[in-house]
C-alpha cells in the first residue's frame, strides 16, 4: 500500500545548530565547528589496545588528556577511566570500526548530540574563564588537555587545541546558551 | 582655582591648600551635590571634594534623622552615604562618598531627608528620641497582631532605610572571571605590597587586590615613613609599578575582597567603570572568583572613634581621615580644629594640620600622662594638650561649633570653639576575612583588641591586620610571609628583590574601648557607638539591663554592627560597653562572627552574565523554528520550550486544543516528542541490567519489539516510565519522561556503579542525538509510508510496539510503532540536524491527509482519554504500580529489581490505599479542578474525611464531556459510586469510573 508513493524525497537537508554564526569581539573569535562524527565509547582496560588499533587512534589513559591519530583527522578525548569521546570527519563510521575490534565495548553514535564551538585568539582563555571554574592556564591545562566541565550553567567538554585555541563540545540544545555566554564574555576578555 | 561646570563658574575650593597633597590641581572636575555645583580635582573622592568646598553636612541619620557628616576616608564609612544619579535608570543608593571617585559631571544627592538636607521633618524623631529606645519596634508594634503586616510594617519600612532603590532595570553590564593563583594578597598597603613583591619574585602567579584606585594603604596619610630611602607613599607607588610590569602578577585596583569561602576560594568585586564619566563599553563591575593556593591577608587596621555625646555632629571625624584629606587630597577639614584622642596617632594629624597652617584649638587626651615624641612635638609647635580629660559633649547644629572638655575625674567643663573635631580611640585590626575563613580570633589583653588566633585555612595575616604596629616589623613579617607562601606553592625563585628596609616610621599603639565621660546615663545623651544604625552607648546598656547577656542578643536587640558597614568602627566599642555593663571581661562576652560581604556588593556583580537570555539555558528542539513559524504557543517544561498548542486565527486555547484533539483521532496529528529523555543501554549484560532497573520482564522481549517500562525507587514508589525498544540482544533504546531524563540516567548510573558493577553494560544519553516526530492517528501510516525506505510497514511485519531501523527522507532513522494517544502511531527518530527538514516532509505528507500539528496540551488530553498516566502528575512519589493500575507491568516471576522489597512493605500492600480511577462529573459540562479534594459525604462537618484528589482533568472533545483521573482511597472498589468534590462556591457530584474513557477495548492502535 505504501510502496506506490515511495521516493518523494530522497535526502533531507542537514541544518546544523549554530550554522552561519560567527563572532569576532576584541581578541576572541567564535566559530561553529564543522559537522563531525562523534562516538561515545565505553570499554574496559582489556579492550583498549584492540579498540585503539581498530579506530586508528590511541585511546588515552591519562586523565584529562587527548590523543590525535597519525593523520591528524581524528581525536580521542579522555572523559573517564572507561570513557572516551571520539571525534572524526563527518560521515566516518566510527561505531562500525569499533565493532571490528572484536573487543568488549559499547559504542553509541552521538554525532548530532553535540555542537562544537571553536574559541580562538589571545583572549580565548579569559573568555572561557568567565564561566569555567577550572584553572585553564597553559601549565595546568596544556594543549591537548580535555575536561568534561561546566561553562556557566551548561555542561561542556573542553579541549585546548592550541596555545590560544579551544574547542567547546556542548549538547545541541545548550549550544545557543554557550555561544551567547561566550559572546558576552568575549567583550570582556581583553581585560 | 575654579572649574567651569554646567555653564557656570564654580566657586573656589576654599579648604584646598595649594601645594599640599598629591592631586593635580591642573585637572579640575565639576560635580553637583543636591543640585548645587562644585569644583574638585582629578583624583578626589566625592568626600574629599565636598570637604574641599567646606561641605560637611552630607546626610541624615537612619533613625533619628540627625545631621551627619563625613567620618572616615575609606571603606569603613558609616555616615556619608549618598545617592549617585547618572541618569534615569542609573541611580545607586548608599554610595560611600569616601570611596566614590570624582568624575566630571558626577551628580550626588543626600539621603533620608525631606524636604531638604538642611531642614528635615523626620528630625522630629530626634526630639522624640526618648520614645524610641532600643528594641522599640519589638515592644511597641505587638498588638493587634494583624496590624503588623497591614499597617506597622509598611509604615516603618517607608520611614526607615537610607537610600532609594532604582526603579528601572539596570542598563549596565557586569562581567565575571574565575582566576587561579599560587598567592593571593588582599590589601595593597605597604605590608601587602611587600608580600606581593616577595611572592612574585619566585615566578608564581600572584594576585594583589586593593580596594583603592591607587594602592598604598596607610602611606596615604603617614608622612613619617621612610622605606628604602623614599617617602613611604613614593615607595609604594614605585613598588606597585614594578608589580604591574611583571607577567606573573595580576594587580587589581578598585577591587574589594568581600568573601572568603572554603578552600581558599575568595570573591573579589572590581569596580571597573564607576569612576569614569564615560564608561563606554566597559562593564560596570567584574566579579572575580579566585582559587588561591595561599592567601596573604594584609587587610590593615581601622581607626575607632571616641564615644561621647554629640560625637556624630558634622565635622567630627577620625583623626586618620583628617590626615588623609590633608596629606593626600590637600584638603583642610577645618580652620579651627580640636582633637580628642586616647592614642598617639591623632597627634600626628594635629601636627600635620598645624604645619599646614591650620589652627589646632587643643588636643584632649584621655590618658593621664601621655609622653613620647609626638606629644612633645605637638607641645613644641604650641598646641595645647589637655591630658586626663575627655570631651563631654559638642555644640553646633549642622556643623560642630564647640567641644566641652571635662576632667576625667569630674568637675567643671570648658567650652572650646572648634569647626572640626578629630578623634581616635585606637586601631582595630581588620579581621573580617580572617573570620570569614573560619579562623578563630584571640583577645590581646595588652592591646585590648582581637587578633588572628587559630587559622582554619591556608592563609596568613600580616601587618596591622595582624596586630603588628611597627612598620619595620610589618614589612619584615609580610615579606617573609610572601616568600614562604610562594615557596610552599611551588615557586622556585627568580630575580631576587631585596627586602624593603624601613628607615623611619610612626607608631599607633595605645587606645581605649567603650564610652568616655560624655556618654552618661541621661536620657538626652546621644553618644553614638554605631553611626549608621543610630545605636548609642545608652541603647547597649539598656539591652543588657533588659536581659541580653550575649553579644549576639545585644547586637540583634540594638542592631549595633548590623548596618551595611558591618560595625567596622563600632563593634569593639559596643562589645566593651556591654562587657562593662555585664561586669565581665571582653572575651567572655564574645565577638560576633563576621559575614560576607565585607562591604556591600551589587546584585549586578553577583548575577553578572546570568541575566535575560543567560539567566538560564533555554533548550529548544531541532524543530523549534518551524513551531514558531506556525504560531505555536510554548510551554516551559524544565529548561525546554515545548509547543503547547497551535492556535489558528480566531482560536483561543480551548478551541485550538479541541480541534487538535478531534483531528488526531479523525485523521492524524504530528507532535514534537524530541524532549523525551533517551538513554542507550549497551553491553552483553544489558538485559540483566534492564531486569534489575525496571519492574517488567525483558529477557523474552525480542529485538525489534518495544515494551512500556516502569521504574521504581528502592521504596517501591513509581519513579519514571517510558517505552523501551530492544534494538539488538545487547542494545536497548530507553525513553524517559522529559523532566526525568537527567535523574533517570543518574539513578541508573548510580545503581550500575554501586550495586551492579559486575555487569558489562554502559549507559549513554542520546536525548539530543535524536529529533523525534510522533505521527499519531488513523492516517499515520499513510503519512509516514512515502518517506520510509527499508522498513516494511505492514501490520504483520511491524505491529504495534515494535522498532525498526531504516532510512526516512534518506536519513538513517529509528522508527518506533507506539502510541501515547491510543491511535495507530509512529515515532520517527532521526539525527537531530535533520529533524526540522524531516518534520517539514512529514508535515507536507500530513497536510495531504488532513493532519494537524499538536502540542503538549492535546497530548495530555488524548492520553487521559486513554487513561495513560503521567508520572509526576498522576503520581506524586507515594504511588505504587498497583495504586496506578500498573500492577500488570510487574514481572510476577522476577526475583529481583530495584523496589521489589519496598513493594512488600505492610503499608504498601494494606487495603485502603489510594488508587487511580476515572471520574465523570454528573454534569458533563463541568470540568473539575486538578488538585481538588474528593469526599464521600458533602454534608459532613469540617474537617471532612478526604478520600483523595483529582490528578488530571480536561474537557474531552472526543468524549463530548469532561473527564478526570483521580487518586481515591479504595478507588477500584468504588466503581459506579457517587462521590463529591467540594469547591468554594459549590459541590460537584462525580461518578467513579474506569480510567479509560475512549476506545475502551483499545482497538484503534492496531487499525
Amino acid at each position: 500500500m505504501a510502496k506506490a508513493a515511495k521516493a518523494v524525497q530522497t535526502s533531507a537537508e542537514r541544518r546544523p545548530k549554530l550554522a552561519g554564526r560567527s563572532l569576532k569581539a576584541g581578541n576572541v573569535t567564535l566559530t561553529p565547528a564543522e559537522p563531525a562524527a562523534r562516538l561515545a565509547l565505553r570499554a574496559p582496560q582489556a579492550s583498549i589496545a584492540a579498540l585503539s588499533k581498530a579506530l586508528g587512534v590511541t585511546l588515552p589513559q591519562t586523565p584529562k588528556s587527548s590523543a590525535v591519530s597519525k593523520d591528524g583527522a581524528r581525536t580521542a578525548l579522555w572523559l573517564g577511566p572507561d570513557e572516551w569521546l571520539i571525534v572524526a570527519p563527518d560521515g566516518t563510521d566510527l561505531a562500525g570500526e569499533a565493532a571490528g575490534a572484536g573487543a568488549l565495548h559499547a559504542a553509541v553514535d552521538i554525532a548530532h548530540r553535540n555542537a562544537a564551538i571553536l574559541v580562538e585568539g589571545a583572549g580565548a582563555q579569559a573568555c572561557l574563564a568567565a564561566g569555567c571554574p577550572q584553572d585553564l592556564s597553559p601549565a595546568a591545562f596544556p594543549v591537548g588537555a580535555v575536561s568534561r566541565t561546566v561553562f556557566g550553567k551548561a555542561e561542556i567538554v573542553l579541549v585546548r587545541t592550541g596555545e590560544d585555541a579551544f574547542r567547546v563540545e556542548v549538547w545541541r540544545s545548550f549550544a545557543d546558551y554557550a555561544w551567547t555566554l561566550l559572546a558576552e564574555a568575549a567583550r570582556d576578555a581583553g581585560q | 582655582m575654579g572649574a567651569v561646570f554646567a555653564g557656570r563658574r564654580l566657586m573656589a575650593e576654599a579648604y584646598r591648600i595649594s601645594g599640599v597633597g598629591r592631586l593635580d590641581e591642573a585637572q579640575p572636575v565639576g560635580f553637583t551635590f543636591d543640585g548645587k555645583s562644585y569644583g574638585g580635582s582629578a583624583g578626589d573622592t566625592l568626600a574629599s571634594a565636598l570637604l574641599a568646598n567646606g561641605v560637611h553636612l552630607v546626610g541624615r541619620s537612619f533613625k533619628y534623622h540627625r545631621p551627619r557628616g563625613i567620618v572616615s576616608a575609606g571603606a569603613e564609612e558609616p555616615n556619608a552615604l549618598v545617592g549617585l544619579h547618572r541618569d534615569a535608570a542609573r541611580k545607586t543608593p548608599n554610595v560611600r562618598a569616601t570611596v566614590q571617585e570624582l568624575y566630571n559631571g558626577l551628580a550626588a544627592v543626600s539621603q533620608n531627608r525631606w524636604p531638604s538636607l538642611g531642614f528635615d521633618v523626620g528630625a522630629v524623631n530626634d526630639l522624640a528620641s526618648p520614645l524610641f529606645p532600643a528594641g522599640f519596634y519589638y515592644k511597641t508594634f505587638m498588638w493587634p497582631k494583624s496590624a503588623w503586616t497591614s499597617l506597622y510594617e509598611p509604615r516603618i519600612r517607608a520611614a526607615a532605610g537610607l537610600g532609594v532603590a532604582p526603579d528601572k532595570p539596570d542598563p549596565d553590564r557586569y562581567s565575571a572571571r574565575y582566576a587561579h593563583c599560587e598567592v593571593l594578597v588582599v590589601g595593597g598597603g605597604a605590608a601587602g605590597i611587600a608580600a606581593a613583591l616577595a611572592a612574585a619574585q619566585s615566578g608564581v602567579r600572584v594576585i594583589l587586590a586593593d580596594e583603592q584606585a591607587q594602592p598604598g594603604g596607610a602611606m596615604r596619610f603617614e608622612r613619617g615613613a621612610v622605606i628604602d630611602g623614599q617617602a613611604g607613599w613614593d615607595w609604594t607607588q614605585e613598588a606597585v609599578a614594578r608589580l604591574a610590569r611583571m607577567d606573573n602578577v595580576r594587580l587589581l585596583t578598585r577591587t574589594t575582597a568581600f568573601g572568603y569561602y572554603a578552600q581558599n576560594f575568595v570573591a573579589l568585586a572590581e569596580r571597573v567603570s564607576d569612576h569614569l564619566a564615560e564608561p563606554g563599553d566597559l562593564p560596570r563591575e567584574r566579579l572575580w572568583q579566585v582559587r588561591a593556593k595561599k592567601v596573604v591577608l594584609a587587610t590593615g587596621a581601622i581607626e575607632r572613634h571616641m564615644v561621647f555625646d554629640g560625637n556624630d555632629r558634622p565635622g567630627v571625624m577620625l583623626a586618620s581621615a583628617a590626615r588623609t584629606y590633608l596629606n593626600h587630597y590637600g584638603v583642610a577639614v577645618g580652620r579651627h580644629v580640636g582633637v580628642y584622642t586616647a592614642n598617639d596617632s591623632a597627634y600626628a594629624a594635629a601636627i600635620d594640620l598645624k604645619r599646614a597652617g591650620v589652627g589646632i584649638a587643643a588636643i584632649v587626651d584621655w590618658r593621664d600622662n601621655p609622653r613620647g615624641g609626638v606629644v612633645e612635638e605637638a607641645r613644641a609647635l604650641g598646641i595645647e594638650v589637655l591630658h586626663g580629660r575627655g570631651v563631654a559633649t559638642t555644640g553646633g547644629r549642622r556643623r560642630i561649633a564647640s567641644m566641652t572638655v571635662v576632667p576625667k575625674a569630674g568637675g567643671g567643663g570648658r567650652v572650646v570653639p572648634v569647626d572640626a573635631l578629630l578623634m581616635s580611640s585606637g586601631w582595630t585590626p581588620s579581621l573580617h576575612l580572617f573570620s570569614q575563613s573560619r579562623g578563630k580570633v584571640a583577645f590581646d589583653a595588652v592591646g585590648q583588641r582581637f587578633l588572628p588566633g587559630t587559622y582554619a585555612q591556608d592563609c596568613i595575616c600580616v601587618g596591622a591586620g595582624n596586630g603588628t604596629d611597627d612598620l619595620a616589623t610589618s614589612l619584615r613579617e609580610a615579606f617573609a610571609a610572601g616568600e614562604k607562601a610562594a615557596r610552599e606553592a611551588g615557586g622556585d625563585g627568580g630575580d631576587k628583590v631585596s627586602r624593603p628596609r624601613v628607615e623611619a616610621s610612626e607608631s599607633w599603639a595605645g587606645g581605649m574601648l567603650g564610652a568616655g565621660p560624655g556618654a552618661g546615663s541621661g536620657t538626652t545623651v546621644k553618644a553614638f557607638v554605631d553611626y549608621q544604625n543610630d545605636v548609642t552607648a545608652k541603647d547597649i546598656r539598656l539591652a543588657v539591663k533588659e536581659g541580653m547577656h550575649s553579644i549576639e542578643h545585644v547586637k540583634r536587640f540594638t542592631t549595633t554592627g548590623m548596618a551595611t558597614d558591618q560595625g567596622k568602627t563600632s563593634n569593639l566599642h559596643g562589645l566593651a560597653i556591654a562587657a562593662d555593663a555585664l561586669k565581665k571581661e571582653i572575651p567572655e562576652v564574645g565577638l560576633t562572627t563576621f559575614r560576607a560581604p565585607y562591604t556591600p556588593v551589587t546584585f549586578g556583580a553577583m548575577v553578572n552574565h546570568a541575566r535575560g537570555p543567560l539567566f538560564e539555558p533555554t533548550r529548544q528542539t531541532a524543530m523549534h523554528g518551524w513551531h514558531e513559524d506556525h504560531g505555536a504557543v510554548f510551554e516551559d517544561v524544565g529548561q525546554w520550550k515545548r509547543p503547547w498548542y497551535y492556535p489558528r486565527p480566531g482560536e483561543d486555547m480551548r478551541a485550538a486544543v479541541a480541534r487538535e484533539c478531534r483531528t488526531v483521532r479523525a485523521a492524524a496529528g504530528i507532535f514534537d516528542a524530541s524532549t523525551l529523555g533517551k538513554i542507550e543501554v549497551v553491553g552483553p549484560d544489558a538485559v540483566r541490567f534492564m531486569e534489575l532497573l525496571y519492574t517488567n520482564p525483558w529477557a523474552k522481549l525480542a529485538p525489534g519489539r518495544c515494551r512500556y517500562g516502569v521504574m521504581l525507587r528502592e521504596d517501591g514508589f513509581l519513579y519514571d516510565d517510558g517505552v523501551v525498544g530492544r534494538l539488538a540482544e545487547d542494545r536497548f533504546h530507553v525513553t524517559t519522561t522529559t523532566g526525568g531524563a537527567p535523574r533517570v540516567l543518574h539513578h541508573m548510573e548510580d545503581y550500575l556503579q554501586t550495586e551492579f558493577p559486575h555487569l558489562d553494560v554502559w549507559l549513554t544519553s542520546t536525548t539530543e542525538q535524536w529529533a523525534v516526530i510522533a505521527v499519531q492517528g488513523p492516517k499515520a501510516r499513510e503519512i509516514v509510508a512515502p518517506l520510509v525506505e527499508g522498513i516494511d510497514l505492514t501490520d504483520e511485519a511491524m505491529p504495534h510496539m515494535s522498532v525498526r531501523e531504516g532510512t526516512i527522507c534518506g536519513v538513517p532513522a529509528r522508527l518506533f510503532r507506539m502510541s501515547f494517544t491510543g491511535e495507530r502511531g509512529y515515532e520517527i527518530n532521526v539525527p537531530a540536524d535533520y529533524g526540522e527538514a524531516v518534520w517539514e516532509a512529514v508535515w507536507a505528507e500530513g497536510e495531504k491527509h488532513g493532519a494537524c500539528a499538536y502540542g503538549t496540551e492535546t497530548m495530555h488530553v488524548l492520553r487521559a482519554e486513554k487513561g495513560f498516566i503521567i508520572v509526576g502528575q498522576d503520581t506524586d512519589g507515594t504511588v505504587t504500580p498497583d495504586d496506578a493500575g500498573l500492577g500488570w507491568a510487574t514481572g510476577k516471576k522476577k526475583s529481583d529489581f530495584v523496589g521489589i522489597r519496598g513493594l512488600k512493605r505492610p503499608d504498601l500492600v494494606a487495603s485502603g490505599r489510594k488508587q487511580l480511577v476515572g471520574l465523570k462529573t454528573k454534569d458533563p459540562q463541568t470540568v473539575l479542578e486538578e488538585g481538588a479534594q474528593i469526599v464521600a459525604d458533602p454534608d459532613e462537618p469540617v474537617p471532612m474525611r478526604m478520600l483523595g484528589h483529582v490528578t488530571s482533568s480536561y474537557w474531552s472533545e472526543n468524549c463530548s464531556r469532561s473527564i478526570a483521573l483521580a487518586l481515591v482511597a479504595d478507588g477500584r472498589d468504588r466503581m459506579g459510586e457517587t462521590l463529591y468534590v467540594p469547591m468554594p462556591d459549590r459541590t460537584i457530584a462525580v461518578e467513579v469510573t474506569a480510567t479509560v474513557f475512549f476506545d475502551e477495548k483499545g482497538e484503534r492502535v492496531h487499525g
